[in-house]
């Protein structure tokens, strides 16, 4: 098959008269390469999986390969993410209301993390990145494929893939190098100095930590018991909205179920939908229970690694004991911060929970893994939750 | 028991909030040593057999392990060292996701949060493993130093754990469980058995902990835990402090409690010998003495109460002078003089007031005390210690023995 997607940027230098040219050209120049889904193994490098790749001034996606975003992420550090799936001609995923589709052997998911370039002054130093939710300059122009990162605004970090194999899904995490040319596979992590520069110049230090692959499990297995991983993401609720496609906006799980890589899927209207968690205008109580969901409640279900603790942090839990409400800690240890109980309504300043979100040391903070730094946004919203929660936890 | 003063808590505001710290970097041979282990324990295999040289290894991740079948062996506990203390990415030292699992003969130090913790596996086998935060009792330290939660047979021996700011051996949400001939020192508390079914705990040292051996249910879980046998130990002298921080399940507990039963059924304390602890050597509670009850947060289905607890034989020493908190200070001075001291067990005195037959406990569900000289008080918790008595004769009493535990791999 040849890819016929070339770097805008080139095309445009050439002029409109020599763009047929100019294609031809980078065609030669480029081998064309369809994505490889590789049955087994541990491919070396990430352009191995010719999923995601350096081409020229971009990061871009291959033919059918689809970037996706969700109603509200997981916090990384302030990385910003570049999602995408890819499944082999044929094949399709089976929605379900709930929990993850079930995705065909040779789905190939990449999460690409990566950062806006510093800004003014700051940028100066070779370890600052920026800290903003602005997205508007992280993106190519509009090539023939859906676009990729413009590399001449963003810094990549790492990319990680989530592949369906016969026997099941495995994570591979792969580090960009500093030529931002390549990613190689990084199985036992990686630790990165960075520096997050606000939009206001602000400087926070930190270590970008890469996961192991088995750490990628930490997040990843659903289900403690059969111990196998699976995506989080792709989920009805986190998938349900809208994405600036090429081809225009247009709601993800349609857009799926257009292209073949979705079936049985309910209409938007009425499939589950997360709230967006920094959309003001959408319910408080919605938008925490979405931030939750998905930052805490990968771990924090019946049947997740911390269903030791009796916390259910997923959107389907009652707003009882069992997500905290009043609720003494089971094994929290250090890491009630003197609190007595998970949640105590009205009083943030008294919950174990925002205390723990806080935190960036190990042993207190939570999530335990995913971030060093503290989403103060997120923090933020999770407070005012609380504070808005009624009722009072009685002692006596 | 009253809410017991912490004077270590200012400690631990130190070291929360503030933006990302930015540690050590491991030396080019410890990077080399620990990405040669990361890599063994992701390729790890059932029959893998994974040796820790000897040495002290600095780390600054997690090891986590999920293939079953694996044995991890050092050269010995004071010579093959795994160390956690420029730790930037866990919180664990250690973490096992796996069944059929072995670590023997090596230590963990200095992890930010549990030392060893092994979750949801089976047939597990921890012996001659140190697990000690080497800057003495402090509440930064990590929680737990030997953890394993929600598995089944169990096997902890001849292993030590020290300066947990919460329970140095902590066994949860677990099934038939053996732990002994290990040492617990200076952490909050020595031992614990929480919410767990079958366990024997014997021939272990406690000393230098808050408190020595607990054996508790908390509210809220999927498994209440029964059937304890607490015997031949040595809980002596655990009258540090208690440095936990305040919530944790632990920080009720009062410096100079030896054995500790809370709200947790068919417990037998036999054997042992408990000396020296300040507040009093045995401790039987209900939840209703931790400070953390509340009718919201609380499952209405968990049981507070302590029930059929079976005491004798223990050899009792000294013990019960000083109590911790002001409300058993003023307690023991008042009943018993500036230089009296508590008797040997001391109960907060809450029954089920809806399961009592003519005034007492079914027969089956009664504390039962039959050694020696052993005197109880009970402190009449529920009236705020205002009737409080000191009796001997109410407890005598016996219950049957539970069995020995039996584990298919010990």
């Amino acid at each position: 098959m040849q890819r016929s997607v070339g770097s805008s940027q080139v095309a445009r230098a050439w002029g409109l008269g020599a763009c047929v040219c100019a294609l031809a050209l980078v065609a030669c120049l480029r081998t064309a390469q369809p994505v490889h889904f590789f049955a087994e193994g541990r491919p070396a490098k990430l352009s191995d999986w010719q999923v995601v790749y350096r081409d020229g001034g971009n990061l871009a996606l291959n033919e059918s390969v689809v970037p996706y975003d969700l109603n509200t992420p997981l916090f990384s550090d302030y990385a910003h993410k570049l999602r995408t799936i890819w499944m082999p001609r044929g094949t399709s995923a089976k929605y379900d209301a709930d929990g993850s589709f079930d995705f065909p052997v040779g789905t190939i998911i990449s999460k690409t993390f990566y950062y806006p370039l510093a800004k003014g002054a700051a940028a100066r130093d070779s370890n600052a990145v920026g800290r903003t939710y602005d997205q508007s300059a992280d993106f190519s122009d509009k090539a023939q494929g859906e676009r990729g990162l413009k590399l001449a605004n963003v810094r990549l970090i790492e990319t990680r893939i989530l592949v369906r194999r016969a026997g099941g899904w495995e994570a591979l995490p792969y580090v960009w190098n500093s030529a931002q040319t390549e990613a190689v596979l990084a199985r036992t992590g990686d630790a990165k100095p960075l520096v997050l520069v606000s939009d206001q110049g602000s400087k926070e230090p930190f270590t970008y930590v890469v996961p192991n692959e088995n750490q990628c499990a930490g997040c990843h297995v659903a289900d403690l018991k059969t111990k196998q991983i699976a995506p989080i993401g792709t989920k009805a609720r986190h998938l349900n909205r809208e994405y600036a496609y090429a081809s225009g906006n247009e709601n993800q799980l349609l857009h799926w179920t257009k292209l073949g890589y979705l079936t049985g899927a309910a209409d938007p209207a009425s499939a589950p939908k997360n709230a967006d968690w920094r959309d003001a205008a959408q319910p408080l109580d919605a938008r925490a229970r979405a931030y939750l969901d998905v930052n805490c409640g990968h771990c924090h279900n019946a049947k997740g690694p911390a269903n030791t603790t009796a916390l259910d942090l997923t959107i389907f839990a009652a707003a009882d004991r069992y997500l905290g409400v009043c609720k003494p800690p089971v094994a929290a240890g250090r890491g009630t911060g003197d609190h007595f109980f998970d949640i105590v309504p009205g009083t943030p300043q008294d919950s174990i929970l925002p205390y723990r979100m806080r935190s960036n040391e190990p042993g207190v903070m939570m999530p335990e893994q995913g971030r060093t730094t503290t989403h103060v946004e997120g923090v933020a919203l999770i407070e005012q939750w609380i504070f808005a929660l009624r009722g009072t936890c009685d002692t006596t | 028991m009253g809410k017991v003063a912490i004077a270590i808590l200012c400690a631990l505001a130190a070291g929360c909030g503030g933006g990302g710290a930015v540690p050590q970097a491991l030396s080019a041979d410890d990077a080399a040593f620990q990405q040669k282990l990361q890599e063994q324990f992701l390729d790890a295999k059932p029959g893998s057999v994974i040796e820790i040289p000897v040495g002290r290894h600095a780390l600054d991740r997690v090891l986590t392990l999920r293939a079953n079948g694996v044995t991890i062996r050092g050269l010995g506990s004071d010579k093959s060292i795994l160390s956690f203390k420029n730790e930037i990415s866990g919180p664990e030292g250690m973490l096992v996701y796996a069944s059929d699992f072995t670590i023997e003969h090596l230590a963990i130090e200095d992890s930010k949060g549990d030392g060893l913790k092994v979750n949801d596996g089976e047939n597990i086998t921890i012996r001659d493993v140190r697990v000690e935060w080497t800057g003495g009792p402090k509440t930064t330290n990590g929680a737990y130093g030997i953890y394993p939660v929600k598995s089944k047979n169990v096997l902890i021996e001849d292993s030590a754990s020290i300066g947990a700011s919460d329970a140095g051996i902590y066994v949860g949400q677990s099934q038939n469980v053996i732990v002994r001939r290990n040492r617990a020192e200076k952490n909050v508390a020595g031992i614990e058995i929480e919410n767990t079914i079958n366990a024997d705990v014997y021939e272990n040292t406690a000393t230098g902990n808050t408190g020595g051996i607990l054996v508790f249910n908390m509210p809220n879980l999927p498994q209440p835990g029964q059937a304890t046998r607490v015997f031949n130990n040595k809980s002596v002298d655990n009258n540090l402090a208690n440095f936990a921080a305040k919530g944790a399940a632990v920080a009720s507990v009062p410096a100079g409690s030896g054995v500790v039963v809370n709200s947790n059924p068919r417990v037998e304390i036999f054997d042992n010998d408990i000396a020296g602890n300040h507040t009093a050597n045995l401790i039987i509670a209900s939840y209703f003495s931790t400070n953390y009850y509340n009718t919201r947060g609380v499952d209405p289905k968990y049981d507070p109460y302590p029930r059929a607890i079976f005491v004798y034989g223990n050899r009792f020493k000294g013990g019960g002078d000083s109590p911790d908190g002001l409300e058993l200070k003023t307690l023991k001075t008042a009943m018993f003089g500036i230089n009296g001291h508590f008797p040997d067990v001391l109960w907060d005195g809450y029954v089920d007031s809806k399961s009592l037959v003519n005034g007492l406990p079914p027969a089956a569900e009664r504390i039962c005390v039959q050694n020696g000289d052993a005197e109880v008080l009970n402190a009449d918790g529920p009236n705020k210690y205002k009737n409080p008595k000191v009796d001997k004769t109410s407890f005598q009493c016996e219950l049957p023995k539970l069995a020995a535990v039996e584990l298919p791999h010990s």
